[in-house]
């Protein structure tokens, strides 16, 4: 299987929230970090902002995969956003799995402000478990016609211009 | 079709009418709503005038949960004045859910109470037919609220527990998380694409009381309105998410679907998991907080890096 794909370069949203994973990230770029380039970063103000819906909507929009990423218990900034999130996603992510979602798919994780390493390796686990898989060409058959095809190559975003960026179309 | 067994006649009967009469005699409440016997089963009826409560039922054929009708989104029934309820005991575990949510006061509602042994899973017959393995609705099996504790009245004597349906949805529930990922996503996506979006599940629901439900936000839209597999998908998903720890497994949303999709299956995949992780089982207790707006900070984390 893992031959099948070789060639494949997974398409993953992360849903990140604003005061750890997105520094954590941040930080990981400026530390010159080498991780897969595979994911598009969507900035929140907190995980307890994610709804499950921006997951669906990810996969609608022809994500191969999505991760979730916050502050670690304790840390929210908000106190208590990370807490109401963790139940939210552990029902979402047993649900989707009993209607046949691979969880493998979606990738939930703590990521700190301080943890630019840790961030690299979810990156790199994640887009490795989703080139496993192979494209989710289970949820695109859900409506063949409809995808919007992402940006693929980097020759593709310079050709989409300075002010559409993948992250950007997903979002709408 | 082999011949069945009609039902006894429902014991509490008389004390159903007695109590809906005095109720409207005394002006407690300004309609009773409960079951009357129409020409296709038993149906809601409204009950204003005390010299017709002799309308009133309850046999096997009362399926419906009429806590529908306290939905905060149902307000020109709340403008009728002060309703009496007849309430069965899963359908009393609504009233709790609207308790608990703040979406009705206590005092908005007289609840009449019904000792109920089960019903059936098809309810538009002549007669009340007694309950039978293959006739019985499958959610009754196992049912945990025989005697309502929230209710004002109760009525009845103490009745047989319900048969075990022939297959249980517990059962088929463990039929399918046993087997491959690829064959359940093959499973409910045929039976999402059936859906023709009518949004009958969430009309019928006691408990989804937004007044704008996401379904309908165009801008940006987030589900797909069009009756396509995709938008099916994210739909009935996501309708099954917002009832996660608030569904009262009345199974309404199932025997309101005219294409037939199995709701019942996933309303209770989202009970076992919130038996499971937050040991938490729906109650008609309304300080039985839900777990989802709510936390605990050694909540499991095994699926979070």
């Amino acid at each position: 299987m893992t031959d099948a794909h070789t060639d494949f370069e997974p398409r993953i949203t992360a849903f990140v929230c604003n005061w750890c994973t997105y520094t954590g990230a941040d930080l990981a770029g400026t530390s010159r970090l080498h991780m897969a380039s595979n994911v598009r970063i969507i900035r929140l103000p907190c995980t307890g902002r994610i709804d499950p819906l921006f997951i669906i909507k990810a996969f609608e929009r022809g994500a191969d995969g999505v991760i979730v990423s916050g502050c670690h218990p304790a840390d929210c900034h908000y106190t208590s956003g990370n807490y109401h999130a963790r139940r939210r996603f552990a029902v979402f992510h047993d649900i989707m799995e009993f209607v046949g979602v691979d969880p493998r798919r979606m990738t939930f994780s703590w990521v700190s402000a301080s943890e630019g390493a840790k961030w690299k390796d979810v990156v790199n686990e994640a887009v490795a478990n989703v080139r496993e898989l192979g494209p989710y060409e289970a949820y695109r058959a859900l409506a063949p016609d409809a995808v919007e095809p992402w940006p693929q190559a980097t020759d593709d975003l310079a050709a989409a211009g300075a002010t559409t960026t993948a992250g950007e179309e997903v979002a709408t | 079709m082999t011949e069945q067994a009609t039902a006894p006649v429902y014991a509490g009967v008389d004390d159903l009418r007695r109590i809906a009469r005095e109720l409207l005699e005394a002006g407690d409440v300004r309609v009773v709503i409960g079951y009357e016997d129409a020409r296709r089963g038993a149906r809601p009826v409204f009950v204003s005038d005390p010299a017709e409560t002799d309308k009133l039922i309850f046999d096997t054929r009362c399926v419906h949960n009429l806590v529908t009708y306290l939905n905060p989104r149902r307000d020109h029934v709340a403008e009728l004045g002060k309703i009496g309820l007849v309430v069965k005991g899963c359908d009393v575990k609504a009233v709790a859910g609207l308790l608990r949510e703040a979406q009705l006061s206590r005092d908005d509602v007289v609840l009449i109470g019904v000792r109920c042994g089960g019903v059936l899973e098809e309810n538009e017959l002549p007669a009340a037919l007694a309950l039978t393995p293959e006739n019985v609705a499958p959610r009754c099996y196992g049912c945990d609220n025989r005697e309502p504790t929230l209710t004002d009245h109760l009525v009845g004597e103490p009745q047989p527990e319900p048969p075990r349906p022939v297959m249980t949805i517990d059962e088929r529930v463990a039929a399918l998380d046993d087997q491959p990922l690829e064959e359940r996503w093959a499973f409910w996506t045929d039976q999402f694409s059936k859906c023709v979006r009518c949004y009958a599940c969430r009309q019928v629901c006691p408990l989804c009381i937004c007044e704008q439900c996401i379904v309908e936000k165009t801008q940006p839209q987030w589900i797909e309105a069009s009756a396509h597999p995709r938008g099916n998908f994210s739909w009935n998903i996501t309708r099954a998410v917002h009832l996660a720890g608030r569904c009262v497994d009345c199974g309404e949303c199932e025997r309101f679907c005219p294409v037939g999709i199995p709701l019942s299956l996933l309303n209770r995949k989202l009970q076992h998991i919130m038996r499971d992780r937050y040991d938490y089982t729906v109650s008609d207790d309304p300080e039985n907080a839900a777990p989802i707006g709510d936390y605990r900070l050694d909540d499991q984390q095994e699926f979070i890096k």
